[in-house]
């Protein structure tokens, strides 16, 4: 096989943005999607513009990559959203939508995936969890609950997908300067840290780590796994 | 029921696309009759899931419209529709007309 063929979600910003040109730099086609279009541009890399639980775009967008890549090789379902808010204080609205992008785009993007990679019978599915789920996080209910989801998925589709060669794993990232965490007070921040075996903040470079060492074909008997960064 | 051609010429090509990745003396044949799953069926349940993600892929193809074929619906039938290739194609036709 020639270049690997990597779908990362949630590009438009964030830690999305990073991978995407992490892989297109390493010299694998990228391809990308978020809601809005990305401010920034690399070579080797395409964007496809829709909400990762709209079941018809995403369906739509793989039947491109079917058509113009052949197949898929790695999936990174980085698409993530949260929202910091004690249980007293949440709406429905808002729960929906944490349970959308987080637990029904990360399903569907795993179906359609699997779908492409069962037929090349290799396959690599990277999942985003989050510390906030182990530790519990106050203020975080909904969005620890989400990721817990995301967990429980990765554990049972490792399973579902080890006979066609695709394994199933997920990383676990501490706080990481992004938009996701800008809203969160620094005391809260501060306590959190303090709680991590190593106190400090996540790197972009710690999570491109995890995720370098589940898609390596040397890693075709790691599945079903969640890496936690910073000692948590 | 009379299977629509384009059902036929979807549900062979799925075939010819698990064949690719079948062993010598597992390939399955491209006839109606060609028992799918269950007792004397060529495929295990993983064969079976290949199979179903493979002809909903081609229909969309042939027919440029996308059905489910593995729903709740399909699994509760007191026929299995996966029985024969035959059975699925008539599945489909049901499916299809019932989308228009
Ligand atoms: N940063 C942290 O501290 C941290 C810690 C643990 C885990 N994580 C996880 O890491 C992942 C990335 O987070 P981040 O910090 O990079 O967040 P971010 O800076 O807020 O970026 C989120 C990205 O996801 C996209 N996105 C959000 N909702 C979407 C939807 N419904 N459909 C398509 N794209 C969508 C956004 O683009 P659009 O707005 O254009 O859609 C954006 O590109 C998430 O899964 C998050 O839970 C982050």
């Amino acid at each position: 096989m020639d270049k690997k063929r990597i779908l990362i979600t949630g590009t438009r910003k964030g830690i999305g943005a990073f991978l995407a040109s992490y892989y297109a730099d390493r010299g694998f086609q990228v391809i990308g999607c978020s809601r809005g279009e990305p401010e920034w541009e690399v070579e080797g890399y395409r964007h496809f513009s829709l909400d990762v639980s709209d079941e018809r775009r995403v369906v739509e967008m793989f039947a491109v990559i079917r058509e113009e890549y052949g197949g898929l090789d790695i999936l990174v379902n980085n698409a993530g959203v949260a929202s910091m808010n004690h249980i007293l204080l949440t709406p429905c609205t808002t729960v929906r939508k944490i349970l959308d992008t987080n637990v029904t785009g990360t399903f569907l993007f795993c179906r359609e995936a699997a779908k492409l990679m069962q037929r090349g019978e290799f396959g690599r599915i990277v999942n985003f969890a989050t510390v906030a789920t182990p530790l519990k996080l106050e203020g975080e209910a909904i969005y620890a609950a989400s990721k817990a989801a995301v967990v429980s998925l990765t554990e049972v589709l490792a399973r579902e997908l080890a006979p066609f060669g695709i394994t199933v794993n997920a990383v676990g990232p501490t706080p990481v300067k992004t938009d996701l965490i800008r809203s969160v007070p620094k005391e809260k921040m501060d306590a959190l840290l303090e709680r991590q075996a190593i106190r400090r903040f996540g790197q972009m470079e710690d999570i491109s780590n995890v995720i370098d060492f589940f898609i390596k074909p040397e890693s075709n008997f790691i599945t079903g796994q969640v890496i936690y960064l910073g000692g948590v | 029921m009379a299977a629509d051609s384009r059902i036929t010429n979807a549900l062979f090509s799925a075939i010819d696309e698990l064949n690719d990745i079948r062993p010598q003396d597992q390939q399955l044949e491209k006839s109606l009759d060609t028992v799918l799953f269950g007792q004397d069926g060529k495929l295990d349940s993983i064969g079976l899931v290949s199979f179903i993600v493979a002809a909903e892929q081609k229909i969309a193809q042939e027919t440029g419209r996308s059905i489910t074929l593995a729903d709740e619906r399909a699994m509760s039938q007191k026929n299995s529709p996966f029985r024969t290739v035959g059975t699925l194609a008539d599945y489909c036709s049901i499916l299809l007309a019932e989308g228009e």
